[in-house]
């Protein structure tokens, strides 16, 4: 195929290291594309495939309302357009959303992946850990999990497949064209992920 | 990948156990680093009180940074300026979903020890609070919280990452509503890098040795942030941040995102220019947005400042030889 172009959404957070994954991802898999940053509708309507990185949610969220992606990117996504949404942004990707301490949540969500997220589910900063994960439905056995204040997945519709649990606690999941994670991929020199998602975009 | 340039490894701030049936490890620079860059293109606003910490959440700060006084009117009162009342801090941790920072005084261990136990996600080591150490900054490697420190100079930043600083933050001149020490501060690192860089791409490791001489910091490191072209954790600019365009003009310098203090809370406007900071910062590469962003808030609502030619204390020079 001939050039996919993927964004990573530029709101907030740590854009720069999934630009550089996915941008090694695409070459890896020998496929042609191009990987940009995204901030308005317009650029948002011509993408084959979006990130929305780690971050903080409410500002992802409240700030995407405000120019108007957050609606652009509903329609791409109901559209058929594959998502990647990783930390605060599988949060942005949910239906609902409560914090462990403060408790049910307020905030702007583009309210597609069928699940119920807590926020930072495993504590605060002191309490992100590392730790060897697997997803082996999606042929990864071995992961470099990066928890950081992480939220976890406490409730999942019928449509919703667990990729991967640590312990008890959901932390990756996939619903069709969206791919949700609780860890940050893009921290670590793993790519599998990125490629995975990169494939997702190629079979649409 | 982030770049882990000066990362020791197995420190004491590192500790490893089984959860369940899964071995984890926590404090490593990957997870101190990793939440600073949780935090790019975003603002952190210093605040005192629950009332401020919410207007800050609601406005769309990316985390919030409690003291016990705003910078200015820790330089109104004179005196011994400490780390702020644990009892608010908790409190603050409790009404708000975003990251929550401390600062203790440079130098006091047992401070920063305090806060790392209270569980804030982030410590500023500050020059804001009276130094309790001038010559000795914290070992940050000893922690699993991360630590944000001040710099004005690449030597002072290369030598705070040194001592595992996970972040670092322009010094500027707190409490001044002044930008101008900010912006000096920002264009000597990014000169310094810029000649470090063409020093690296040259070859020339006998000039690089003598840049690490300098500055004062192990060659390593100096090597790694040359290859890099910039300093090897996110980068935010402080000091004197009071308007929508001062945010702005700091993120066209190539910082990672703002820290405001008190800008904020000793305007008349607070609220309108928290949102109003927070769509500049975002938005800065697009001026009609900065110019909306602006427009939100009131000039005659700014805190007066002060000129920083004049002042009796220039707290960007504490612990800025060591």
């Amino acid at each position: 195929m001939s050039g996919i172009n993927i964004g990573i959404l530029a709101v907030q957070g740590d854009v720069a290291e999934n630009i550089l994954a996915t941008k090694m991802a695409i070459e890896e898999l020998g496929m042609e594309g191009i990987v940009t940053e995204v901030k308005t509708p317009e650029q948002i309507s011509d993408l084959d495939g979006l990130i929305i990185p780690g971050g903080e949610s409410t500002v992802i969220g409240t700030l995407s309302l405000v120019n108007g992606s957050l609606k652009k990117i509903k329609e791409k996504i109901a559209s058929g357009m594959p998502v990647f949404g990783i930390c605060a942004g599988m949060i942005m990707l949910s239906k609902k959303a409560k914090d462990r301490v403060v408790g049910e949540m307020d905030q702007p969500l583009l309210d597609f992946l069928d699940v119920k997220i807590e926020r930072n589910a495993f504590g605060r900063q002191k309490d992100s850990f590392e730790s060897e994960i697997s997803m082996d439905k999606i042929g990864i056995p071995k992961f470099p999990g990066v928890f950081i204040r992480a939220p976890s997945i406490i409730e999942t519709g019928k449509d919703v497949e667990v990729l991967s649990k640590f312990n008890e606690k959901i932390i990756a999941v996939k619903q069709g064209n969206i791919l949700g994670t609780a860890f940050h991929p893009e921290l670590t020199g793993d790519i599998s992920l990125h490629k995975y998602f990169v494939s997702m975009i190629g079979k649409n | 990948m982030i770049p882990l340039s000066g990362d020791l490894g197995d420190t004491k701030g590192v500790v490893k156990e089984k959860i369940g049936s899964f071995s984890t490890i926590r404090g490593t620079s990957t997870l101190k680093r990793g939440f600073a860059h949780m935090l790019k293109n975003g603002v952190v606003m210093d605040v005192t009180t629950v009332e401020q910490a919410q207007i800050a959440e609601d406005a769309g700060a990316v985390a919030v940074m409690v003291l016990d006084k705003l910078p200015s009117d820790v330089r109104k009162a004179g005196g011994v300026a400490r780390t702020a009342s644990i009892r608010i801090i908790q409190e603050i941790m409790d009404s708000v979903t975003i990251p929550v920072m401390a600062k203790c005084r440079i130098g006091h261990v047992y401070e920063a020890m305090v806060l790392q136990e209270t569980n804030v996600d982030m410590i500023d080591e500050s020059e804001v609070l009276t130094p309790a150490d001038e010559n000795r900054h914290i070992w940050k490697w000893d922690f699993t919280s991360p630590f944000v420190n001040g710099a004005r100079n690449l030597g002072e930043a290369l030598r705070r990452i040194e001592e595992g600083a996970a972040m670092i933050r322009t010094k500027g001149e707190p409490g001044t509503g002044n930008v101008a020490e900010a912006v000096i501060h920002i264009k000597n690192v990014n000169t310094e890098l810029r000649r470090i860089k063409s020093i690296y791409d040259a070859g020339d490791e006998q000039d690089l040795i003598s840049v690490a001489r300098e500055l004062k910091v192990s060659y390593s490191v100096v090597e790694e942030t040359a290859s890099l072209g910039r300093l090897p954790v996110v980068n935010f600019a402080a000091g004197g941040i009071s308007t929508p365009a001062d945010a702005a003009y700091l993120m066209t310098l190539g910082c990672d995102g703002v820290f405001v203090g008190s800008g904020i809370f000793k305007a008349d406007d607070a609220k309108e220019r928290a949102q109003a900071i927070v769509l500049a910062t975002t938005f800065w590469e697009d001026p009609d947005k900065v110019k909306e962003a602006q427009k939100m808030i009131d000039e005659r609502q700014s805190m007066l400042g002060l000129d920083t030619k004049n002042l009796e204390l220039r707290m960007q020079e504490r612990g800025s030889t060591a």
